[in-house]
């Protein structure tokens, strides 16, 4: 792998950016594989490299059946954060947000992490109260956190309006926590896992898995059959649906979930902005866009769109908390399908079948995850054996009722 | 946008419903296993595709129905009441 480095942009600036080679290659599909990675997403990708480039196993094949980083991967809204409120989760996702922090180094590949800060607001007493508690177990877990008062979020971002149909009455930041380019994440796996070795298959769908007594042997696909030692999968709203060919059953529903963006404009908004009781949460991306989500789309849906309703919700409570975005106009608006689970923890690890692993469940949070995803899954993976921060994320929680039930404690849903 | 046809109200929007899921989710006795209790408590049917699902007219006359809906395409192939059987659906 060429190295990418200011010197390497002047020679390459200097040749009339003539001589930039692809950064991974399109390998054919080989009938054999040490591990076979089902999803060319960030979680498939990290996952691959971390397998590659910490536990030495390099005959890996990430077998994606659209484009690389074109699921959920590149529709998500670029939040990293690690305000979480239970202690399992705090330690997987703060985990997550230091590779983050690493990362462009680690891959040589500017991910373009921005720590702008993620706040979230509070608009009523007993909110408020709540916002108190979250802020406590977060800084309890170790993770930064601040109570900020209307005064002090106004300074922050000029444009709110603390006096919308539910005013803003205070909210708490975690200062950390930011933004990247999630493209760049997907291209700085992909470029480094592939430097390691790693064949990256795109538009190659499984089809289906060789199981034979408890014990997963290969897969199919649409470019052929590949036997594999060990398999994952990496396939986030699909997840039931590769376990279902696999014959078990998983706590999910695929939900659709929307994000739009504005057209450019100068910087306005240097924080990322979001309330659980409004369910919105808006950024503005390098490129001047506002960026604009909320919550998924009220029934189970594959279709990658979304509906009407939901992107009336999203910018009604947008315009109600910074009117000056009302002159603004949507450029375009889409759906990622989202794995929602009980208690909106992931599922990773084992699986029923032997040698078949799963990570999944991300619900519409997993962006945030890629690079403990991938760390973690990968160690189980090598080692047959959940990583110790993924230990309480398995299946097995919900026959043993130990619930982490994010979904009601960690501010936002996401 | 979604246009579901009430048993009761006759055709609305989406927004004057609940969805509330995996219809025909059978209560196990209550001596089953752990692995079976998980399953009836968490596990639901996410099809790609063909699903029978449990909606409630919350902003109408407040009845839950059954509709049976394609994930993919969203085409709604019938309505049918509480209690009975999902009907047979050619695709």
């Amino acid at each position: 792998m060429k190295g990418y480095s200011a010197f390497s942009l002047l020679r390459n600036a200097l040749g009339g950016h003539r001589s930039w080679k692809p950064v991974w290659r399109t390998p054919e599909l080989k009938d054999s594989y040490d591990v076979v990675i089902i999803g060319g997403g960030g979680h498939g990708l990290s996952t691959a490299y971390y397998l590659a480039s910490k536990h030495g196993i390099r005959n890996i094949a990430v077998l994606e059946k659209g484009f690389l980083g074109g699921g959920n991967t590149g529709r998500n809204t670029q939040v990293t954060r690690s305000n979480y409120f239970w202690p399992q989760s705090a330690a997987f996702f703060d985990h997550s947000l230091r590779l983050y922090e690493g990362l462009s180094l680690d891959l040589n590949f500017n991910v373009m992490l921005s720590q702008r800060g993620v706040l979230t607001l509070a608009h009523s007493h007993h909110e408020m109260e709540l916002v108190r508690r979250w802020d406590n177990a977060i800084r309890i877990n170790g993770i930064d956190s601040e109570l900020l008062t209307p005064t002090e979020i106004k300074k922050l971002v000029p444009l709110v309006n603390l006096e919308a149909r539910f005013p803003v009455l205070g909210g708490f930041i975690q200062r950390r926590a930011g933004i990247s380019r999630h493209d760049a994440v997907a291209w700085g796996f992909a470029r480094a896992a592939d430097a390691h070795g790693v064949d990256i298959i795109q538009q190659c769908e499984v089809t289906g898995f060789d199981i034979a007594n408890g014990k997963i042997n290969g897969v199919r696909t649409t470019r052929g059959d590949v036997s594999a030692g060990k398999v994952s999968i990496a396939v986030a709203g699909h997840t039931s649906v590769m376990a279902a060919m696999a014959g078990f059953r998983v706590p999910i529903s695929s939900m659709a979930l929307q994000a739009m963006v504005s057209e450019p404009i100068k910087p306005c908004l240097d924080t990322s902005l979001g309330s659980s009781a409004i369910h919105m949460y808006v950024s503005q991306s390098d490129r001047g866009e506002i960026v604009l989500g909320g919550g998924v789309d009220a029934y189970t849906s594959y279709a990658q769109r979304g509906g009407i309703p939901v992107v009336e919700e999203n910018v009604a409570a947008l315009l109600e908390l910074i009117p000056a975005f009302s002159s603004l106009r949507l450029m375009r608006q889409w759906a990622g399908i989202t794995d929602i689970t009980p208690d909106t923890t992931p599922i990773m690890g084992k699986t029923p079948i032997e040698n078949l692993y799963v990570s999944g469940g991300w619900g519409t949070g997993g962006y945030k995850a890629i690079p403990a995803g991938g760390d973690t899954m990968a160690q189980t993976i090598a080692n047959d054996e959940p990583h110790p921060l993924i230990l309480d994320f398995g299946l097995q929680r919900f026959e043993t009722g130990a619930l982490i039930d994010e979904g009601a404690a960690s501010g936002v849903a996401h | 946008m979604l246009r579901l046809a009430c048993p009761h109200c006759g055709t609305r929007d989406e927004v004057e419903f609940h969805c509330g899921g995996d219809s025909h989710v059978e209560r196990p006795k209550p001596d089953v296993s752990d692995t079976e209790w998980a399953d009836y408590l968490f596990n639901r049917d996410n099809p790609k595709g063909l699903h029978f699902e449990r909606w409630c007219h919350v902003f109408g006359c407040g009845q839950w129905f059954n509709v049976a809906r394609d994930t993919f395409t969203h085409e709604i192939h019938g309505v049918y009441r509480m209690g009975e059987a999902a009907p047979e659906i050619d695709q």
